[in-house]
């Protein structure tokens, strides 16, 4: 009984502190203009499907690149297709498939992380000089052969971006851990005989997570922008599902006389980046770690 | 001293090594081999037995490995199957159009970086540094093929100043390139400039509130003055391994903007030889960008050595 009190108390001071993380982040403007921007686009992309005005696959000759008028907000692109409900639409795979991918790096980068910081020696050296090779590879090289060789599907696509984001986070969150097990409380539950396992989940993990949350927040912005990336250069969602990148690379061509359909998923693409990066940012600031010092790896 | 140096470049050698055996041992790992890859429907009958013989493939996978990477240390990196032409003669023009680009951008992007980097630092919270960082946020922050979709739209298509898409052959001379490369170099420093100016600006906060420079203040030392002799030297130190990271990571972003503006270089030789699947140029595209960041990073680690008299009597390992 009186445990369950403890829990719960704990549960409720869980709560709290989120909720102080939030009010922090929200303090300054920046901060609230990330908010705002993220929480519009996972909303946008929750009720989409449900209030776009046409179907987004829905190809007429009598409408092609019409420009934006009343019945076509954004005009139409190249197909005759809506635009305005392509660009709200086109948020959802790129939002899924990130948020799964950093989900993924998260987890694995933290874990491999924290265990090569926590046993260090020889394991800890081959397995850095491995996330040393994989770093110097660029992600764009071999996402590309992963892609072209086993195709677009999301079941690679959120695997591999997971993959390969993940890699900085392992030196990140062993270099957080590197701080942490030299001070005292590490030490004492050595001498109470705790496990390795216990110390990395009760000790090294709450006093870590704050650094990797952070870098995870980051890991999300650079993944969407590999993602898209990807997607333009024809790598990523295939046709006809709607995506940014896709719609920005097809509306390329034609962009000297049919600018808005390249315009739009240019606004929409470039305005959840920029609105993660701002959410990311005041996090880190709220959390009292400064990350412009670090170089995007 | 020496030792660390040499310690240094055995590591980076162990990277690049570890890094050919990922390549090599990814290329067998996935799905079909170099040949059925390439040919895709055609591979079946003479077509097959001559690619597998040219690429060796009928000789156990270790044994290839051996052959293909003492070659690949000798400077050789093989046959291209779409070419049909040795990898290195494909390679030749397209380094160096790229270290062209790459040069350029590093030219007008590492000094342009510094000088915003100190304004923004200086004049912290005031008027010009959020104008400058809030201009740095965005370019740092839009896709790479967005900011150069957006340049071609307004410079080259509403403006009309210069040409939108790069049309040059991959052998073009120099003076050839310099004309055409502008918004390719526009694009690419945009956000390398952006990243590097933010971390100067950091590092110089940093620099400004230790006790040394407010002990300097505090004697009286002039501001510019204590700015140039104390600050500077103190916090341009450490953002150049920061620096030298940013770049070697901005390598994928210029495989993207070499796409959007049709630049012969390294970067679509990348999507170009996977969109053929011609794997073994992938192969030896892999080495050499992974030589590129290894080497910038050991130039890095090696010049803060130098500059640094502190950390010439201490061992780092990061």
């Amino acid at each position: 009984m009186e445990s369950n009190l403890i829990t719960e108390d704990k549960q409720k001071n869980k709560l709290e502190k989120a909720f102080e993380i939030l009010k922090t982040m929200a303090s300054r403007p920046s901060g609230l203009i990330g908010l705002a921007i993220v929480l519009f686009h996972v909303v946008l992309a929750l009720i989409s499907p449900y209030i776009a005005p046409y179907d987004y696959k829905a190809i007429s000759p009598n409408t092609m690149l019409l420009a934006p008028s009343a019945e076509h907000w954004f005009g139409t692109d190249s197909l005759g297709r809506d635009v305005f409900t392509r660009t709200i639409l086109g948020g959802r795979t790129a939002l899924t498939v990130t948020f799964f991918g950093s989900l993924i790096a998260l987890l694995w980068g933290g874990l491999l992380g924290i265990f090569c910081g926590l046993v260090g020696g020889k394991i800890d050296d081959v397995v850095m000089r491995v996330v040393d090779a994989f770093l110097s590879i660029p992600w764009i090289l071999a996402m590309l052969l992963i892609v072209s060789l086993l195709g677009t599907s999301t079941e690679v696509l959120i695997p591999a971006l997971g993959f390969f984001y993940g890699k900085g986070i392992v030196r990140v969150a062993r270099a957080a851990t590197h701080d942490v097990i030299a001070k005292d409380f590490i030490v004492s539950a050595r001498a109470r005989g705790h496990s390795n396992m216990s110390i990395i989940w009760n000790e090294i993990i709450p006093n870590v997570r704050d650094a990797i949350l952070v870098e995870g927040a980051m890991r999300w912005s650079w993944m969407l922008l590999g993602f898209s990336s990807l997607s333009f250069l024809g790598f990523g969602v295939s046709p006809p599902t709607p995506d940014w990148g896709l719609m920005i690379s097809n509306a390329r061509g034609l962009m000297s006389f049919a600018y808005w359909s390249v315009i739009a998923p240019i606004v929409g693409l470039s305005s959840l980046i920029i609105g993660i990066n701002l959410t990311a940012d005041a996090f880190a600031k709220a959390l009292g770690i400064d990350r412009s010092t670090k170089a995007p790896v | 001293m020496l030792l660390l140096i040499l310690k240094r470049i055995g590591l980076g050698l162990i990277t690049l090594f570890i890094v050919s055996l990922i390549t090599f041992v990814g290329v067998e790992v996935l799905p079909g081999d170099a040949c059925t890859t390439y040919l895709e429907r055609e591979a079946y009958g003479a077509a097959l037995d001559a690619c597998i013989k040219r690429l060796g493939l009928d000789i156990p996978a270790y044994e290839r490995y051996l052959d293909w990477a003492s070659n690949v240390v000798r400077g050789d990196f093989g046959y291209s199957l779409s070419g049909e032409m040795p990898i290195n003669e494909v390679l030749g023009p397209r380094v160096k159009n790229s270290l062209v680009l790459a040069s350029v951008s590093i030219l007008i992007g590492i000094p342009l970086a510094i000088v915003l980097g100190i304004i923004t630092a200086l004049w912290r919270d005031k008027l010009p540094d959020i104008m400058i960082s809030t201009i740095t946020i965005f370019s740092m922050t839009i896709p790479e093929f967005i900011s150069a979709t957006l340049l071609i739209l307004i410079v080259a298509i509403w403006l009309g100043w210069l040409p939108g898409i790069v049309i040059i052959p991959s052998d073009a001379t120099f003076y050839e390139l310099l004309s055409n490369i502008i918004l390719p170099v526009v694009a690419i420093s945009m956000i390398m400039t952006a990243h590097m100016a933010r971390m100067v600006r950091s590092s110089v906060i940093q620099v400004m509130a230790s006790d040394y420079v407010q002990m300097a203040i505090l004697k009286g030392v002039p501001y510019w003055k204590m700015v140039f002799r104390h600050v500077l030297p103190n916090a341009l130190l450490p953002a150049i391994n920061v620096v030298a990271l940013t770049i070697a990571w901005l390598l994928g972003g210029v495989v993207v903007t070499e796409v959007v503006f049709n630049y012969p270089g390294l970067g679509r030789l990348v999507i170009e030889s996977i969109s053929n699947r011609d794997l073994p140029v992938v192969q030896a595209l892999a080495i050499i960008l992974a030589s590129i960041y290894v080497g910038i990073n050991l130039i890095a680690d090696l010049m803060t050595l130098m500059l640094n008299p502190r950390l010439k009597s201490l061992q780092i390992r990061k």
